[in-house]
């Protein structure tokens, strides 16, 4: 009978990832509830030495596979030791994080072994006989699902990075460290790398404001912007302004949000020193998740605002800036 | 032609205007600009060949089709929708109607593809509402007619390479005989003169034309010599129904912002939209938009089966289509206020642009005559 | 060449509200529109063809409204369209879902199967690779940029990761599924509008492809939907009155809960 909670711990370049971690953490309370063990699964080239770290942050057992195939994230060798591993060990559940490397993997190998995937999910739970149930998101976050996968194993579900939480590490923690050998059937293979270019991790501050992530919008209760550049450099993501400030010529029209300048929808929308004309609020009311500083309590900002506060926009910075 | 087929088409434009020609119709208005980024995505979707037949390189689409492009375009900058309006039906039209299959040939693929844009000049600083007061002369010699003379107000002017021009043959028996010839920018003595500076649609392009001793090839005569005043006043019946389609489509362009506007707007703390004025106010103008659109489609349609009442249709269309665009777009100033006032908000555009309608292919008054006429005669 | 393209006709999910008094998904009247990612994944295949020749089929599963969506490929320029529609193939979760559209591609043939990453409604992004595994062919996901090089006879794709860009080449037959970003994708056109009727939308059903009863359908799907729930809108606007320090962990605290730093 299937058994055991095993978790794809992802590495890049050697560096066991964060959400692997928050993995082991909810992996252990799944398998407190169950009586059954966390499995790690750790693939990589010259990644040995970290298996003390998924034992550390939970894993009772890790199956290493240190192989030069597995240097760089490809599906099918990936796909291969996973599959060879789990039919090997038939674990309960496969748990994955939910980030381009396990969203390419995990649906690739539950077809492989024919079984039931869930995508993204932002809760799990299970019950005493070990069926596992995984909350997901669907229709762009407005509708939740809870699903289950009851008559195939392994259940296998993607989870979001940044949901779960990693347990305080314990570097005491005894648990089994197993180095697995790969039977490859390189005529699979199919796809070779020409080369790999990490990211440009400089940011871009003067990048399209329609396409940025997190603005931070500049009002006339901003009078110096260069702060608020840094946080933007800060935060990742670019600044942009109302109108007061492009028509005083401290910021460029193509930086302008609002009615006669452009409509931004970013995950975060940073407003200081705005008021909140309507001809602003046309621009930007749809972003996701709306902070605005403003000295005035009564200012219409606060209106669409998430998180509105009563403060003075310049020291805000300030103080962000030195926070982050 | 098939729903599903008209839906596709309705999705696409409406996407094309709000994506393509939305944002950039202040600028075009504010610079006075031709839009030749937007004429080249167009022609690439084959926006200029809508009713051009598919052995001349177009869809083969219907009219219906083509009047809700200048519609939709309109609804967002009436310089885009009268560049296509022009385009087809003062010129790729007449060439359908009256060309020889050579010249269906040689100019209807360009046209539909966009390569080429179309023009139509019969106007004259002379002949105005007065058409036929033409002093634009084309004398013919044993190879050609030699072109001689100016136009004025032509739209498409400069961006144009094919031109339907009128020009006097002779003298009729009723008047001057007049011809309709079509003309390539690249003859040797066509040149462009002075470039209007309009109210509104300011984008659009509307020259002077000069002609100094243009050789027009024999085989360039558009219909029989002495038919070109029934060419102009038939291409002006249909191109009538492409402005009206423009004018709906500012007036519909003008309510759509001014329903959004009314509804964020508050004053004595509550949004404007709930005064029983404004109510009031929006309910008459949708009223006569539908009116008017419902004029609109009747001439399409009267065009499409070439039904003998289309002068009437496209008259009537025209006429009150501009009329409601010109009120429209005043009273949706008047309900946006002080900001209606400034171009920050667009309906000041609309309205600028309105005014035209009432006053090209036909003034308001001759749309009247032709009514009236058409009454009168029975 | 031949390109199979995917694409789901989904809800435009943007225009989905929630009813304020019910708390339930308000779905009547929602147009349904093609999936983006799968728009972007019918330009690519349209632009291959243009540069190197290929036959451009679009494959969409669904009932009989989502030929709409094939319509409006076709109107795009797209050579031909399928639907696969059948009774039996209703509640399918994605392993049953692939189950049926790889049977459908082994039938037609492709050299090349293109997918979107992932589909608006479900944001699952799995249905692609799980197509690419019962076809035995491989995948390359989260593609940001694809090239076909005539010599080597090899496709060229940019591999999208959160840290890095791997340009990898694939030879032979694949499945790739692309980003909504890889390009705008181009508006339908009046000629494939107009003159639609030379090509039909096909329909494919249960009794044309090879498949397991079993392995299709609610009886051929592992996951089981158990309970839905709306979201509770955290509408409580908070103003607060704090000291500049406050307010920067106040807004620190906010962004690391949503994870966007």
């Amino acid at each position: 009978m299937a058994q055991n909670i095993w978790v794809f711990c992802e590495q890049r370049d050697g560096e066991i990832q964060s959400v692997a971690l928050e993995l082991l953490g909810v992996a252990k309370e799944l398998a407190t509830k169950t009586g059954e063990k966390v499995g790690a699964i750790l693939l990589g080239h010259k990644i040995k030495d970290k298996a003390q770290d998924l034992i550390a942050y939970g894993a009772d057992e890790v199956h290493v596979v240190d192989d030069k195939e597995l240097a760089c994230f490809l599906t099918e060798p990936y796909a291969q030791a996973t599959a060879q591993l789990a039919k090997q060990y038939q674990p309960s559940v496969i748990l994955f994080g939910a980030t381009s490397i396990g969203r390419d993997l995990a649906p690739r190998l539950s077809a492989r072994l024919k079984t039931g995937l869930t995508a993204d999910c932002t809760k799990l739970e299970n019950d005493e006989n070990g069926n596992l149930f995984m909350t997901r998101p669907a229709f762009g976050g407005n509708l939740f699902a809870t699903i289950i996968c009851p008559d195939h194993r392994p259940q296998m579900s993607t989870v979001r990075p940044g949901v779960m939480k990693k347990c305080e590490p314990d570097y005491n923690r005894k648990g089994e460290v197993v180095e697995e050998k790969i039977e490859w059937d390189k005529s699979k293979f199919g796809v070779t790398v020409i080369e790999e270019i990490k990211n440009d991790d400089s940011c871009d501050i003067d990048g399209k404001i329609e396409d940025a992530k997190i603005l931070v919008s500049c009002g006339r209760g901003v009078k110096d912007v260069a702060p608020a550049k840094e946080l933007a450099c800060k935060v990742k993501g670019a600044v942009a302004a109302s109108r007061a400030l492009v028509d005083v010529g401290v910021m460029d029209h193509s930086r302008q949000v609002g009615q006669t300048g452009k409509t931004v929808r970013p995950q975060a929308y940073l407003a200081f020193g705005i008021s909140g004309a309507i001809q602003h609020l046309a621009g930007m009311e749809e972003s996701e998740f709306i902070v605005a500083v403003n000295t005035d309590k009564s200012a219409p900002i606060f209106k669409v605002a998430n998180l509105g506060i009563v403060a003075d926009a310049a020291a805000v910075i300030k103080n962000l800036n030195k926070l982050l | 032609m098939a729903d599903y087929k008209k839906a596709l088409f309705a999705q696409m434009i409406k996407d094309f205007a709000e994506t393509e020609v939305k944002p950039l119709a202040q600028d075009v208005d504010e610079q006075e600009r031709f839009p030749v980024e937007t004429v080249e995505k167009m022609a690439k979707l084959g926006l200029f060949g809508i009713v051009v037949p598919k052995q001349y390189g177009g869809a083969g689409g219907n009219y219906d089709m083509y009047i809700s492009a200048v519609e939709e375009l309109s609804k967002h900058c009436a310089t885009t929708g009268v560049i296509l309006s022009a385009h087809t039906s003062l010129c790729a039209a007449p060439i359908l109607e009256y060309g020889t299959e050579a010249q269906k040939q040689k100019y209807l693929p360009d046209l539909a593809t966009g390569k080429k844009i179309g023009a139509f000049g019969l106007t004259e600083p002379n002949a105005g509402t007065d058409a036929s007061n033409q002093q634009t002369v084309a004398v013919e010699t044993e190879d050609c007619y030699v072109l001689n003379g100016s136009k004025i107000f032509i739209t498409n002017a400069g961006y144009a390479q094919t031109y339907i021009i009128i020009a006097v043959t002779g003298k009729g028996p009723k008047g001057p005989e007049m011809t309709a010839f079509i003309v390539e920018s690249a003859f040797e003595g066509f040149s462009v003169g002075k470039k209007e500076k309009k109210m509104g649609i300011r984008g659009s392009s509307t020259c002077e034309l000069i002609f100094e001793n243009v050789k027009v090839p024999k085989e360039n005569m558009l219909g029989k010599r002495g038919e070109g005043f029934k060419i102009a006043m038939k291409t002006l019946d249909g191109g009538r129904i492409g402005i009206a389609a423009q004018a709906l489509g500012i007036a519909e362009g003008a309510l759509d912002a001014t329903v959004a506007y009314v509804k964020s707007r508050k004053q004595f703390g509550r949004p404007i939209s709930a005064f029983q004025n404004t109510q009031f106010v929006l309910a008459d103008l949708a009223t006569k938009i539908a009116a008017a659109k419902g004029l609109v489609y009747v001439a399409a349609n009267a065009k499409q089966n070439k039904l003998p009442t289309l002068s009437v249709n496209a008259a009537q269309a025209k006429l009150f289509a501009a009329e409601t665009a010109m009120e429209v777009t005043t009273k949706c100033v008047q309900l946006h206020g002080g900001y209606g006032y400034t171009r920050e908000y667009p309906v000041e555009r609309m309205m600028r642009d309105a005014k035209i309608t009432e006053i090209y292919e036909g003034t308001s008054e001759v749309q009247r005559m032709v009514i009236s006429g058409a009454l009168l005669k029975k | 060449m031949k390109i199979i393209v995917c694409v789901k006709q989904v809800p435009n999910t943007t225009e989905i509200k929630i009813d304020p008094v019910t708390n339930t998904l308000k779905r009547d009247g929602v147009p349904s529109i093609i999936n983006p990612d799968d728009k972007t994944a019918i330009d690519v295949a349209l632009q291959l063809k243009e540069k190197h020749g290929a036959q451009v089929c679009v494959l969409s599963m669904g009932p009989a409204q989502a030929e709409n969506a094939l319509r409006e490929a076709l109107a795009m320029g797209a050579d031909e369209a399928y639907l696969l529609t059948d009774r039996a193939f209703a509640g399918s979760d994605t392993l049953a879902t692939s189950t049926i559209i790889a049977a459908a591609i082994k039938k037609l043939g492709a050299d090349v199967v293109l997918c979107g990453r992932q589909a608006i409604d479900g944001d699952t992004a799995q249905v692609g690779p799980q197509i690419a595994e019962h076809l035995g062919v491989p995948q390359i996901t989260y593609a940001a940029a694809i090239d076909y090089d005539e010599e080597s006879q090899a496709l060229i794709v940019k591999r999208q990761f959160e840290d890095r860009v791997q340009t990898l080449q694939v030879k032979g037959k694949c499945l790739i599924t692309v980003l909504s970003t890889l390009c705008k994708p181009r508006y339908m056109n009046v000629w494939d509008i107009v003159n639609q009727d030379e090509k039909e939308v096909g329909k494919i059903t249960f009794a044309d492809i090879e498949v397991n009863p079993a392995d299709i359908g609610l009886k051929g799907s592992p996951t089981k939907v158990k309970s839905t729930a709306t979201k509770q809108f955290d509408k409580t606007i908070e103003t607060l009155e704090l000291d500049a320090e406050s307010a920067a962990k106040a807004i620190v605290d906010a962004l690391k809960q949503r994870h966007l730093i």
